[in-house]
């Protein structure tokens, strides 16, 4: 019956490439009003590429979009705006400094006959457009910064309301909320519903999925492999199209007995990111981290490295209590980090390879501080060349390679300065397959050296295919561990990330 | 009530106020209406310079040339008050205003269509605008006997009771108070420099936005470029130099965030007062004004101390609370 | 699916001669202005080719290449210090100040060095302790270090430097080389040297370019930023040393405007005002453009200040010429 109605936007054969990675493959995504469809899919299935289409960022290399039966180009976020799709972000992008009020008519904002803006008129519209979603709360001249995140929502749905938009797109809205916030934002999206909002519902909770939404599409590897109502199918069904195992991805893990421990964690806090964690790391082993997006691990891993101050527990390093109060302290000490947001925090993409991968070795290529670029170049092409990195020449700028030639020279320049510990956070998202083979093919030969591997990944065959241990945090906290065996489904990890079978 | 409290405007209100206050103590008959009314008479241009700056900071950039633009449409009605006296003073405003906009929009067209960051555009243009009334002036400066009585006279005549420069200053800050709150323009700026990714989902054009700017802040310094001349009865090279940045230190000390999107016009005008009064106080109690530039200077590094702290933000919060995950 | 070779693939260190890098780069350029200048100069005046008055011409730039040197690696590092004249001024005051208590030529020298290193520090202290923004926080000190001057002198002035003290300044140290060309040049070999031979030096290149990911790489930026800005400060008090003696006088107003001078020699010398990229030849070499232009218009009778606009269009134009270049290219295809 409902699968005769209209939809009220339809994609189809959307095309997505970019340099080295295929995006989006032949998507296909129909909303229809008054439906909440569940956007699903592993971290780099192809979610965010499809919501920067639908918002205008990203111009599809081919595909249709269609709004309401008619076809559009949506050449920006204003016309993707206008064409009444509107987006609410993870962290919702708003204007911190303004109003709640201006926030949610900026760009279209009531005026006087004088063509002034007509603040009276627009506080007045805005009080009522937050109270009909249950926001009365909110006073419209409050300045957005001194809203909670939950709130901050809302003023992003008012937005949306305020245009009429017809599409909304909420990306893991519930990622940053409490429990009440999250129950408050529900109703929201019922009464969205109510209105005919064609909603697309984007989350890796499965019990908020089933919870709020009527239909799902599945990605995977940037296809679409499976939509459906959701009273038609099982969970078990969804998760097995989410993981299905792609034929083509063999995984080149060696099996090391491990050696001695080297890293011993206890009781290590933190006041507002994570609590209590605990786990030790012997030489040889590849210990993953499974979580979903915004779980803490990186948080840990960063903290671990220097970057943020714990404010309680104990590292041990080979048995000896270590304080690492910098990352200068944490790659003295052996434990170096290669971070998930390759272009802030990994590469210096203005500077030649071989200047990137030396650059936390200067002290053993140069001579009482003089740098000897010779000894650079050698150092460089050992690295390089061992993580078969694509490259013009060594001189290079790290910012024209591809993003999988960049995390190779990321990976070299750690592994220049001869550590104990390698943390990798995310390491092969969003590069092609054939450097993601090549950085696994790696991961485990160091490994077989003797390295201490911790890899970050939200992906399952990857550290299904690569850890030895696999540990599963959930907000801030480790929920399990698991030996990486025959024995261990890909449902189970699934199910203890997203905290499935416990009473919700 | 509270609300009024958090503001920076506010404290710097009491804090001018509590000056003059104190000043009054030492040296009894400063806070008279005549003596204040000088206090911001001498602080007029630099308020209108203020905010024309504010515009600029508020969208992340910056503008040196101010004093320059200045000094060069000052120059420019001064010699042609000086070669055609007949000319009418409103003309010759009109004029400085005009030259004003169009160094403005010189440097906001470098910055937009070229992307080329506005410090250095500015500070290229500093020193041609600075260039170039030499060039035109033939090195020779303007005194006080080449202008006509008239000329002089548009920033004295008194109109209930106050100069006419106060007048000016009054029109542009009610002018500005309209701008920055009543019109998308005013808007656009903050939204530019809050957010300049959410501002192109939200239609506005940023590059653009920013040439405005640079129009507005050009402007405002052409139409000072008369009151100066006339204020001080001199055209030379030498009118205002250094006074960029006695501009960008009225704006910093009013609160206005280097880093864009923060700032209000009372700022602009309370800390362009707030200069003003330190000026006017030394003398009168009998602190050389010679100490006025180190104060202003302490004032500069305590604003922007203060403001580093305002700063200072919370982040996401991955753990919950326990009754609320129950 | 994979498509990994046996063989690990050669990478070559270069492509391309560093010959033909060097050619075509920003310092050449500005090489073949200078060059040009030069011959303009040489038939625009017959003065100029004279030793002494190419000597002479020196005294134009030396002292402000030395500040702009220490500002290059600071711009590099993405900071800025506009503080710098104004450190000039109350190093020079507080020369001029030990100079009533009867200091001698050592304890001058000792002063302004230790005056500028502590001006730096505090700017450095400002910037990498509390975090703030170096434009403003410079801007501040800048009022602050020549307001102290100004409270200090008022509107008189020091005088009466010792004889031994006027060597600096205006002292040779062979022929027609004075002691300030022979520290300048010294100066840019040592200022290459860190810049583009140390350790130090390739730090702040990486945190110029990205100073997150350089802290990720284990560099402490903080503590290099905070060299640098003492840095700075240590050479204008060498340059306040310098031009007190050439002046043999303090005043207040000493070295006015010379930050924007000093800022303008690194930009035109290639440095990215958005920092990262940069070298020291190209800062030389534009003090050196800069100081034939000043120079030769002078022996033209042409005013310092028409020499302004000259370089002011000239940093204009050089910014927006690869600019313009890369926009041309980019229709085209």
């Amino acid at each position: 019956m409902t699968s005769q109605k209209e939809p009220r936007i339809e994609l189809s054969g959307i095309s997505k490439s970019f340099p080295g990675v295929r995006a989006l493959h032949k998507v296909a995504l129909r909303l229809y009003p008054g439906e909440v469809t569940a956007l699903i899919g592993e971290n780099g299935a192809g979610k965010s590429t499809l919501v920067k289409t639908m918002t205008g960022i990203y111009q599809p290399d081919e595909g249709e979009i269609r709004v309401s039966g008619k076809p559009v180009v949506l050449s920006s976020p204003h016309t993707a705006f206008q064409a009444g799709i509107t987006a609410i972000h993870q962290e919702t992008v708003l204007f911190d400094e303004l109003s709640a009020a201006e926030n949610i008519f900026l760009g279209h904002t009531p005026r006087t006959a004088l063509k002034l803006i007509d603040w009276r008129a627009m506080n007045a519209r805005a009080k009522s457009l937050l109270s009909e979603i249950g926001a009365a709360h909110i006073a419209p001249e409050t300045k957005l910064k001194d809203l909670s995140i939950a709130n901050k929502h809302l003023v992003a749905v008012a937005r949306a309301l305020s245009v009429n938009a017809e599409v909304v797109i909420m990306d893991e809205p519930t990622a940053a909320l409490s429990y009440k916030e999250i129950q408050d934002l529900f109703e929201l999206v019922e009464l969205l519903k109510r209105q005919g909002k064609a909603i697309l519902f984007i989350s890796h909770k499965f019990d908020e999925i089933y919870r709020i939404a009527d239909r799902y599409t599945v990605f995977r590897d940037g296809e679409m492999v499976g939509e459906g109502l959701l009273k038609d199918t099982s969970q078990q069904e969804i998760v097995r199209m989410m993981v299905g195992r792609a034929v083509d991805q063999v995984f080149p893990k060696k099996q090391v007995t491990p050696g001695p421990e080297v890293l011993k964690v206890v009781g290590y806090c933190h006041p507002t990111e994570f609590d209590d964690i605990g786990f030790s790391l012997r030489e040889g082993e590849i210990l993953g981290f499974y979580g979903l997006v915004g779980a803490g691990r990186s948080e840990v891993m960063q903290s671990l490295f220097g970057i943020t101050k714990p404010s309680k527990g104990a590292v041990r390093i080979d048995g000896e209590v270590a304080v690492i109060r910098s990352p200068a302290e944490a790659v003295d000490r052996g434990i170096v980090y290669v971070p998930e947001d390759r272009g802030k925090q990994g590469a210096i993409t203005g500077l030649p390879i071989f200047q990137n991968v030396t650059l936390a070795s200067l002290n053993k290529t140069s001579k009482h501080g003089f740098l000897r670029l010779a000894e650079e170049f050698k150092l460089a092409r050992e690295f390089t060349e061992r993580l078969d990195l694509r490259a013009a020449s060594l001189d290079q700028h790290v910012g024209n390679l591809s993003g999988g030639n960049q995390q190779k020279v990321v990976i070299a320049k750690w592994l220049a300065t001869k550590p104990r510990v390698i943390i990798l956070d995310e390491p092969t998202k969003g590069i092609d397959i054939g450097s993601k083979a090549a950085v696994h093919e790696f991961m485990s030969e160091l490994a077989s050296q003797g390295l201490a591997v911790i890899m970050v990944s939200s992906e399952l065959p990857e550290i299904m295919g690569m850890s030895d241990r696999i540990v599963v945090m959930r907000e801030g906290r480790i929920v399990t561990e698991f030996e990486n065996n025959a024995d261990l489904k890909p449902e189970a990890l699934v199910r203890a990330a997203a905290g499935i079978g416990e009473a919700a | 009530m509270s609300s009024i409290l958090k503001l920076r405007e506010f404290w710097l209100a009491v804090l001018i106020a509590a000056l003059v206050f104190a000043t009054n103590i030492r040296a009894p008959g400063f806070a008279t209406p005549g003596r204040l009314s000088g206090i911001v008479e001498d602080s007029s241009i630099l308020m209108i310079l203020a905010l024309g700056q504010m515009v600029v900071i508020l969208t992340r950039s910056i503008d040196l040339s101010m004093a320059s633009n200045l000094a060069l449409s000052g120059m420019i009605v001064a010699l042609i008050n000086k070669a055609t006296p007949g000319i009418p003073v409103p003309a010759l405003m009109l004029i400085a205003t005009s030259c004003g906009l169009l160094l403005g929009a010189l440097n906001g067209l470098f910055i937009w269509r070229l992307g080329i960051p506005a410090i250095v555009v500015t500070l290229g243009s500093l020193t041609i605008y600075r260039g170039v009334i030499f060039l035109i002036a033939g090195g020779q400066w303007v005194n006080a006997d080449a202008f006509s009585p008239a000329f002089v006279a548009y920033t004295r005549i008194e109109f209930l009771g106050l100069p006419l420069l106060i007048w000016y200053a009054v029109a542009i800050v009610a002018a500005f108070l309209i701008l920055m709150s009543r019109t998308s323009l005013g808007r656009s700026f903050y939204a530019v420099g809050v957010n300049p990714t959410a501002a192109v989902y939200a239609g506005i054009d940023v590059g653009r936005t920013t040439f405005y700017a640079f129009c507005l802040s050009g402007l405002l310094s052409g139409f000072c470029g008369y009151l100066w001349v006339s204020r001080y009865v001199i055209g030379s090279v030498e009118v205002a130099r250094g006074y960029e940045l006695t501009v960008v230190a009225a704006c910093v000390i009013g609160g206005i965030s280097i880093s864009g999107g923060v700032g209000t016009v009372a700022g602009a005008v309370l800390g362009s007062l707030f200069l003003g009064v330190i000026n006017g106080a030394l003398p009168v109690i009998n602190i050389s004004p010679f100490w006025q530039m180190a104060i202003s200077g302490a004032a500069i590094i305590l604003a922007v101390v203060l403001n580093g702290r305002g700063a200072k933000r919370g982040q996401r919060l991955i753990l919950k609370n326990a009754e609320a995950a129950a | 699916m994979s498509l990994q070779s046996t063989e690990p693939r050669h990478i070559p260190d270069r492509l391309g001669t560093p010959l033909k890098a060097a050619i075509f780069s920003w310092p050449s350029l500005l090489i073949v202005v200078a060059v040009v200048l030069f011959i303009v100069n040489s038939f625009a005046s017959p003065y100029f080719l004279s030793p002494w008055s190419l000597s002479d011409a020196t005294f134009n730039f030396t002292e402000k290449v030395l500040i702009a040197l220490a500002m290059a690696l600071l711009i590099i590092a993405g900071e800025i210090d506009l503080s710098v004249a104004s450190i000039i001024a109350l190093a020079s005051t507080m020369m001029g100040l030990a100079l009533q208590y009867g200091a001698g030529t050592p304890e001058l020298v000792l002063i302004g060095v230790a005056t500028g290193l502590v001006c730096g520090a505090f700017n450095g202290f400002l910037v990498t302790g509390l975090g703030l923004p170096s434009i403003v926080v410079t801007i501040g000190t800048m009022s602050f270090f020549r307001g102290i001057s100004y409270i200090v002198l008022g509107d008189g002035a020091f005088k009466g430097y010792p004889a031994s003290f006027s060597y600096f300044g205006q002292g040779y140290v062979f022929w027609v080389f004075s002691f300030e060309f022979a520290l300048f040049i010294v100066c840019s070999l040592l200022y290459y040297v860190l810049l583009h031979r140390t350790n130090f030096g390739r730090q702040v290149f990486a945190i110029g370019n990205n100073d997150v990911a350089a802290r990720f790489s284990g560099i402490r930026v903080e503590r290099v930023k905070f060299i640098l800005f003492l840095l700075t400060g240590l050479m204008s008090g060498i340059a306040s040393i310098l031009l007190t003696s050439r002046l043999d006088s303090t005043r207040p107003s000493i070295a006015v405007g010379w930050e924007l001078e000093a800022v303008t020699m690194v930009v035109l010398g290639g440095v990215s005002i958005l920092g990262g990229a940069g070298t020291i030849q190209g800062v030389v070499i534009a003090a050196l453009i800069m100081g034939l232009v000043t120079f030769g218009l002078g022996l033209l009778n042409v005013p310092g200040i028409v020499m302004s606009i000259f370089i002011g269009a000239l940093l204009i134009f050089v910014i927006a010429l690869p600019i313009l270049f890369r926009k041309f290219r980019n229709r085209r295809r």
